[in-house]
């Protein structure tokens, strides 16, 4: 079987696996395995910019946080029917990813970090300061009314399902063909040796740039989403959890590999999940697996499985 | 109150927050300088070390006095060895590797703090201390042409107040001159200018890596044991020391001491007045869009000389 045929059944496979798990799951699980799709493309886009471009970024929940509080406020305060706030919310996020990238590319390394992660805590306070409109840590409900999407009530189980699953194969999809498409290529490049791919004469501040958008838009994407499919926005979507959150998720799954992110968000979910039974202290098996990942198993699962089995794996 | 003595009273609460602050910095200032790493938990450590002081205290009893002078040498001990600990099991085995050790100090972050909420749960807890006579201060005014003293309402401090802006000198001076005149600041210098070199005269740097390391996090702890019986012991209490003691390193010029000392005067003071036109969440947005504005403008801080 040649290289192009493995990577379109395994994708696809994993697609229509997910499809098929809609109507076999039970209530909990299937409950659970929407929201692990919503998550997982937020990792989705993540990676894009940690994963493929070798950006170690500490901010993404402020790009999360714009697509939620950009669908939820425009909903709440304007009015706007859901269709027309999810569109405010996914440009949200790439505007303000597009805005961060002008200004924290110009760092590199540590710095790049400290600078991603010091906006996203001032996201994050701006969020607590202007409690008037967002209701700060309290957070609020959307409105079911405000929930139909062309017809269709996104607040019934089976709806969620399939809208998640929609948005994720969405993003699981462009994120495949990001990575195989001359753009991803030179990503690749600036990642393993952005000396070099300046040298060659890509300009790699704007294909950096450019990487930031598009994970800017997919996680402002979800983060609208999860607000249309759950309902709800709160300020902790903001916090600095949020932001390590996905960098775990995808660690964990590996980063650099498409499906690294879903598999990465669906063991940590379940992990916290039966850890929850035991200890409310939950995220201390987050810190536990970050120490282990980085000290035994920087490539992550679908990483190791690409080292030693699966070559051809994108 | 008049304008005069209440600036009188926010500078003297400044003080306090600046000598605090400033040994929080300079632990994490010696940690990057020396070590190039930046240590995410470093506010985790300054939180244990006011737990440990609560834990001292409580198993000592008697007077307050002899459970804190108990504290202030145990707690930075224990975490110095915690710090230690980690630095050999974990950092060590990453070969310092900037971007991982981020990663690595996010996960001990976790795990310090959650092992903290386990263990002693998620009420805050106050220290007694040592001694709080309260010192009522004089302050001048003009009466027919001639200088008089009197004693405004409400201007007053205590005297442990005072011993802790007199503390955080008398230990900023001791780092000084472990850095200038001892053998092992030299050694650390060393280090810091040229790790291969070092390694080259035969100095056992991952010995020394160790040490700082554990010094840093014991600095955290003094700090958070000086200014525990001020305010109370909580297993949250690491995020705000660890984000101030980032603006003051930053601003101050990373890996810089004296700029960091600087900076943690300016900014322990200014807190005090900034806090008081604004709200405090709108004093933090703009202390976090400062650091990063600075390190995306001037990354050698606003203090430090370019570096090549």
């Amino acid at each position: 079987m040649s290289g192009a045929a493995r990577i379109t059944l395994l994708h696809g496979g994993l697609i229509a696996a997910l499809l098929a798990l809609h109507f076999v799951l039970p209530v909990y699980h299937h409950g659970n395995m929407a929201r692990i799709m919503v998550l997982a493309s937020y990792a989705v886009g993540y990676n894009i910019v940690f994963g493929y471009t070798g950006l170690l970024s500490l901010g993404h929940a402020l790009f999360f946080a714009a697509g939620m509080y950009g669908m939820g406020l425009a909903v709440q305060h304007l009015g706007m029917g859901p269709g027309a706030a999810l569109a405010i919310g996914v440009a949200a996020g790439a505007l303000i990813a597009g805005a961060l990238g002008l200004l924290a590319l110009r760092t590199t390394g540590v710095a790049f970090m400290i600078v991603t992660l010091m906006f996203a805590q001032a996201g994050y306070l701006a969020i607590l300061y202007f409690g008037d409109w967002t209701r700060g840590d309290e957070g609020f409900v959307i409105a079911r009314a405000s929930r139909v999407l062309w017809g269709i009530d996104l607040s019934d189980p089976g709806n969620r399902y399939l809208a998640a699953w929609a948005l994720f194969s969405a993003a699981l999809l462009a994120s495949l063909w990001l990575v195989r498409a001359p753009f991803g290529r030179s990503l690749i490049a600036i990642r393993e040796n952005e000396a070099r791919t300046v040298m060659l004469g890509y300009d790699t501040f704007r294909l950096k740039w450019a990487a930031m958008v598009v994970s800017g838009t997919i996680s402002g994407a979800a983060g609208a989403a999860y607000a249309l499919l759950f309902g709800y926005a709160g300020a902790s979507f903001a916090a600095v959890e949020y932001s390590i959150l996905p960098l775990l998720w995808v660690l964990l799954g590996g980063a650099g590999t498409v499906l690294g992110p879903f598999v990465g968000t669906l063991f940590m979910f379940y992990l916290i999940d039966l850890s929850s039974g035991i200890t409310t202290a939950y995220m201390l098996i987050a810190g536990v697996v970050l120490v282990l990942l980085t000290l035994f198993a920087p490539q992550g699962l679908m990483g190791e499985l690409r080292r030693r089995f699966w070559g051809w794996l994108p | 109150m008049e304008i005069g003595p209440y600036l009188l009273l926010a500078t003297l609460e400044g003080a306090v927050m600046a000598s605090v602050l400033a040994l929080t910095a300079v632990g994490l200032s010696l940690v990057f300088g020396v070590m190039r790493v930046v240590n995410i938990a470093h506010g985790e450590f300054f939180m244990l070390g006011a737990i440990l002081a609560w834990y001292v205290t409580q198993m000592i009893g008697g007077p307050p006095a002899i459970g804190f002078a108990v504290a202030l040498v145990a707690a930075p001990l224990i975490v110095g060895a915690i710090a230690v600990a980690a630095d050999m099991t974990i950092l060590k085995r990453l070969d310092y590797d900037p971007e991982r050790t981020i990663v690595a100090t996010i996960g001990l972050l976790y795990i310090i703090q959650q092992l903290t909420l386990m263990g002693y749960g998620p009420e805050a807890r106050p220290v007694a201390p040592p001694f709080n006579t309260r010192l009522a201060l004089p302050w001048f005014e003009v009466k027919e042409g001639a200088l008089a003293l009197y004693w405004p309402w409400g201007l007053s401090t205590t005297s442990y107040k005072l011993a802790v802006i007199g503390a955080g000198v008398a230990v900023l001076l001791g780092v000084w001159a472990m850095m200038a005149r001892t053998r092992i600041g030299l050694v650390m210098r060393a280090v810091q200018a040229d790790r291969d070199m070092a390694l080259a005269f035969g100095i056992p740097v991952e010995r020394v890596y160790a040490m700082v390391f554990g010094i840093g996090a014991a600095l955290a702890a003094l700090a958070a044991v000086l200014i525990v019986p001020i305010s109370q012991a909580h297993y949250l209490m690491g995020a705000d020391p660890l984000l101030l003691a980032f603006t003051v390193v930053i601003i101050g010029g990373l890996g810089s001491l004296p700029g960091t000392v600087f900076a943690a005067i300016l900014i322990g003071l200014s807190d005090g007045i900034i806090s008081v036109f604004f709200s405090p969440t709108l004093a933090k947005i703009l202390a976090t869009l400062l650091v990063a504005l600075v390190l995306v403008f001037r990354p050698q801080g606003l203090f430090g000389a370019r570096r090549a």
